[in-house]
């Protein structure tokens, strides 16, 4: 047999999945279970991304799971006080909360969302209901041949929600998700995959935010599906502040129909190593896609982000602003792709990506991808990589303010494009408060 | 006020002060005039705090304390202020929230209490009156886009806010239109009273008409080589600078 990369991974998931099977008596044979044991059998036949990876050049994800995590060890019980539950929660974010902790639903925390024109159901429910009621959303976005976290989620994963908004439905209040950890006694690992159905004509939010709490190494794995109905307005966050333990992985797939509009907020705060795959899929004519991302890094986190815009039918418009700011010996990596298909004419496609570094040892590595194959379209991509500007550092402490506080107002100004861009304010507020606490130091 | 002492400073290797002796007193105006590249912005630097340069010699006490021994921003708070010859942009900073912050840490370093959202709205717009600026412009991000001229009534709008009790203007006049250069002299001498003290660097005589200095020192070489009264300015836009020049070399 082949060598695999990340064969001790899959060894021990080996072990798991096999238990998983037994446990599973009337789900055996459901339609998701098939999908989930093709998964497994991709990602033992595959493995996992190698050193010589090239969607995983920076970012060796495997070698940090094989030399941080034990995945044979069991999950451990949430421990942790409701205190601390409520900690992790956005101050005045008037949302539908749904709470995960240690991965798995937590009806005890979240909020029954009986909202008309909305349907908001954990997937462990939901699977165990009707897998039926999951077909033609479960797997339909994410492509597990193509990634082993994804193939990995497909195989496990059990918890998450599945939402689905009525056509013409506008959900005022966002749905928002609270993934707490508790790695205070021992290490955890979880998979959670949401599924996220936009009918024609509806407008919806939904926020993501992860926290890890504890001393002990977790791994995160995540998928999210979207699907963009005609005309659908889906704004999604991600807000990832885990502990400097925390090994972070999600994929994230949006196909957008006509008329479409699609914005993905990403905020990569802390962590030992994230990765965040983000593919959006623009399938029909007039679609938007919008994809923010700010990384404010320090001490060792490593942070990739990877996009891909797929632009498949003509005149849609995307527009990527990804902004860093690198302490410590933290590394950055970006690699956003644009892919222009030969039928996507009239293409509006812009691509920017600027980092500050703050210190000698911290490191970037960006790298855009343009692949276009129309010849009638507008596409740009910009990257840019320096230091703090000393001059403008000069300027403000000329004017009486200390250094430490004019260094916290030009690395605010440089981030505040991506706050502009967020339109729910208590996100907007929350997030500036972390920004402004973790620059004036 | 500003006792300079022998001052010697680079940058890099390359000595750029060689020793600078300069008495300023409350309420005097001090032009330093020179041909390009005699030091005179490195003097305005060095006096501002900026870190590029390295102090090799001499002193210089502001207001009886080693002013060299402080930061850039406390020398701001001490009341000394630079007018930049190129006022840097700022994206994402508006003037105004710029301007409350410095004003609050200057007023709270000299023991004052912070201004109250009113108070600091009436001063900026007095202030803002005296240089002919518009307040949207000030809610912009700082000097982002301005003209010249905008950036050069903005650096002395600041003077204006903070009231600093040494103002060094470097080279505010150059690139100035006569509109500008007149409204930016009439800022500068609104501000003048007999307990804060200006210091001109200029390579023209022009400014001097409208800001009459007590004394002019024509700098080469990183040396004030003459001083005299404003006629020594005139004589300098009649004559130029290479007897200056020559007279200098010949002593050297």
């Amino acid at each position: 047999m082949e060598k695999i990369a990340g064969q001790t991974i899959v060894d021990s998931l080996t072990s798991q999945f096999e238990s998983f099977e037994k446990s599973l008596n009337g789900q055996g044979k459901s339609a998701v279970h098939a999908i989930r044991k093709s998964a497994f059998e991709t990602l033992s036949n595959h493995g996992f991304p190698g050193p010589k990876s090239e969607a995983y050049k920076f970012t060796n994800f495997t070698k940090a799971i094989e030399k941080n995590l034990d995945l044979d060890s069991s999950s451990p019980t949430f421990g942790l006080d409701a205190q601390l539950i409520s900690a992790s929660e956005i101050a005045g974010l008037n949302a539908h909360k749904i709470v995960f902790l240690n991965g798995i639903y937590s009806e005890e925390h979240s909020d029954e969302v009986e909202v008309q024109g909305i349907k908001v159901t954990s997937l462990a429910k939901a699977l165990k209901a009707d897998s039926k009621s999951l077909e033609g959303i479960f797997n339909t976005q994410a492509n597990f041949e193509k990634d082993a976290f994804v193939a990995m989620n497909t195989a496990f994963a059990q918890h998450g929600v599945v939402i689905e908004v009525e056509a013409n439905a506008v959900i005022e209040k966002p749905v928002v998700l609270y993934f707490i950890g508790d790695c205070t006694k021992s290490q955890l690992t979880y998979n959670i995959r949401n599924l996220v159905v936009a009918g024609k004509f509806s407008q919806f939010t939904v926020i993501e935010k992860f926290d890890t709490i504890g001393e002990h190494a977790s791994l995160t794995n995540a998928v999210n599906e979207f699907s963009v109905a005609e005309n659908a307005h889906v704004q999604y966050y991600k807000i990832e502040n885990d502990s400097g333990k925390a090994y972070h992985i999600s994929n994230t797939h949006a196909s957008q129909a006509a008329n479409s509009n699609f914005t993905a907020n990403t905020y990569a705060l802390n962590g030992a190593m994230v990765r965040n795959n983000l593919n959006i899929k623009l399938e029909s004519e007039g679609c938007e896609a919008y994809m923010n991302g700010l990384y404010l890094l320090d001490g060792k986190t490593h942070v990739d982000n990877h996009t891909i815009v797929d632009h498949m039918k003509p005149n849609c418009y995307s527009n990527e602003l990804y902004k860093g700011i690198m302490d410590g010996s933290s590394k950055g990596v970006f690699n956003g792709k644009i892919f222009v298909r030969q039928d996507a004419q009239q293409t509006n496609a812009f691509q920017s990506n600027k980092n500050i570094l703050l210190s000698d040892k911290a490191t970037v590595n960006t790298k855009p991808q343009l692949e276009i194959w129309a010849d009638d379209v507008k596409c740009s991509h910009g990257c840019t990589t320096g230091q703090l500007d000393q001059e403008a550092l000069f300027y403000l402490q000329s004017r009486g303010i200390q250094k430490d506080k004019a260094r916290a107002i030009l690395l605010t100004a440089f981030a505040s494009d991506l706050l502009e861009n967020v339109s729910n304010e208590a996100i907007k507020i929350y997030l500036g408060e972390i920004i402004a606490q973790r620059l004036e130091k | 006020m500003l006792s300079i002492k022998n001052l010697q400073a680079r940058i890099e290797e390359k000595e750029i002060l060689r020793g600078i002796d300069l008495e300023v007193k409350p309420g005097e105006v001090h032009a330093i005039m020179g041909p390009n590249g005699s030091g005179k912005s490195t003097l305005a630097s060095v006096l501002a705090g900026r870190e590029d340069y390295e102090v090799t010699g001499g002193e210089v006490a502001f207001q009886g304390n080693d002013l060299l021994e402080m930061d850039a921003d406390v020398r701001a708070r001490e009341g000394v202020f630079l007018a930049f010859q190129y006022p840097v942009e700022i994206p994402g900073v508006s003037t105004t929230n710029f301007m409350k912050t410095a004003l609050n840490q200057i007023r709270e370093h000299q023991g004052e209490k912070a201004l109250d959202a009113v108070s600091f709205l009436k001063r900026m717009k007095e202030k803002m009156k005296l240089v002919e600026i518009d307040q949207s412009l000030l809610s912009r991000s700082l000097n982002e886009g301005f003209s010249g001229g905008e950036k050069k009534r903005n650096e002395i709008f600041q003077m204006a806010m903070l009231e600093p009790k040494l103002a060094i203007l470097d080279e505010t006049d150059s690139g100035l239109d006569i509109d500008a250069l007149r409204i930016v002299a009439n800022g500068v001498n609104t501000l003048k009273s007999a307990d804060n003290a200006t210091i001109l660097v200029t390579h023209y005589q022009r400014l001097l008409e409208y800001i009459v200095p007590d004394f002019v020192h024509v700098l080469y070489n990183g040396k004030i080589v003459k001083s005299g009264t404003k006629e020594l300015a005139l004589e300098l836009e009649e004559k130029g600078y290479d007897w200056i020049k020559e007279e200098a070399d010949a002593t050297a």
